[in-house]
């Protein structure tokens, strides 16, 4: 009965003594694959145009450390970007938040640009359009030219002439 | 005939019946004017030079880290700093050539802080508990701040840490050092602005 007691107390011991090493574990779990799922949408602070997953320097070492521990802190990756953001600059994300002078020059001036260029096609269309039965038409021969019938009398000899 | 040919003709006025005022070509213009405008503000961002030798260093507010404050202000604006020559130094704990000046720049600092010389390190690109702890390795005890936003490296156009500019006590910039600065450097510039 005493064996058996002791025997439990050992397994509740140690049951406890892996309760740090568990939470431990869970800190440490953050892969690689995890990291850079955030880090491929960060660019490198000192290389120009090279993505965070993939950069060698010590810089985006450090960066990626940061994001680990932050995940590991059970932030979203949406909060880590918003963190990257405000103490990095919108600059370091690949796909920076809509707001000042991004939203104008990335989101606002391109859909500016095709509703001009609709504009402009349509216009264009629609001048082709009016301008085509115009050219299919023949021009109107007017009654009289000059307004004199005996000078124009002559005028259609003399072509009538240069034509022979 | 000259009469004749004056009953023919016809002014152009008479030719085009005038266009109907259309809202569609205000909206089109309106859009092109935006356009270039946006597209020119673009152009000049692009093309701002960096800030040069005898120019107004550019102001910026800074938060300190803690226990890294000037004056035990925990933020200030390089405007409070007017009247005190200003050594602002961009650096990073991963920067390897930072590691040979940060001595130097604290041998300095702890000369001339008595006359009144400001030191300024401005951690680019850095991740705060590194820092801290390079701050801590290396003893350092002058003001620091991280760059929040990148707005102050983007304000200088640096090349990359470290980079260090003098600002004179009327806000010009004296000097800009790319690379690491040495003893020689600050004894020479600092008591130059100290000077004038």
């Amino acid at each position: 009965m005493a064996g058996k007691k002791l025997f439990r107390l050992i397994i509740l011991i140690l049951l406890l003594g892996l309760l740090p090493v568990a939470a431990y574990a869970q800190d440490g779990n953050i892969t690689d694959d995890e990291v850079n799922a955030v880090a491929k949408d960060v660019y490198c602070p000192v290389c120009e145009s090279t993505p965070l997953d993939v950069c060698p320097t010590q810089a985006c070492a450090d960066w990626r450390e940061l994001i680990r521990t932050k995940l590991a802190e059970g932030q979203s990756r949406d909060e880590i970007l918003e963190y990257f953001a405000r103490q990095y600059g919108d600059g370091v994300l690949s796909n920076p938040p809509r707001r000042g002078a991004s939203l104008i020059v990335l989101w606002l001036l391109p859909v500016l640009g095709v509703l001009l260029g609709l504009l402009l096609f349509s216009r264009l269309l629609r001048g082709l359009r009016k301008a085509a039965p115009e050219a299919a038409a023949p021009a109107p021969r007017p009654k009289s030219p000059t307004g004199d019938p005996a000078l124009d009398d002559y005028i259609a000899r003399v072509e009538k002439e240069i034509d022979e | 005939m000259a009469e004749t040919i004056q009953d023919t003709t016809t002014t152009p006025a008479e030719d085009k019946p005038r266009r109907p005022f259309r809202w569609s070509m205000i909206a089109l213009w309106a859009a092109v004017i935006t356009i270039l405008a946006v597209l020119a503000w673009g152009l000049i961002n692009t093309n701002a030079s960096r800030p040069e030798v005898g120019q107004s260093a550019p102001t910026f507010d800074v938060e300190f880290f803690d226990g890294y404050e000037w004056d035990t202000r925990p933020v200030a604006n390089l405007e409070d700093m007017r009247g005190h020559p200003v050594v602002l130094n961009f650096w990073a704990s991963w920067c390897v050539e930072c590691r040979y000046e940060t001595d130097v720049l604290e041998q300095a600092w702890l000369k001339y802080r008595e006359d009144g010389v400001v030191f300024l390190g401005v951690a680019y690109a850095d991740v705060e508990p590194n820092s801290i702890a390079y701050m801590k390795d290396f003893g350092v005890t002058f003001p620091h701040a991280p760059d929040l936003g990148t707005d102050i490296s983007q304000d200088y156009e640096i090349t990359g840490v470290p980079e260090t500019f003098f600002i004179d006590k009327d806000g010009v910039i004296r000097h800009v050092q790319i690379g690491a600065v040495d003893q020689e450097m600050l004894d020479t510039l600092i008591p130059q602005m100290l000077a004038d």
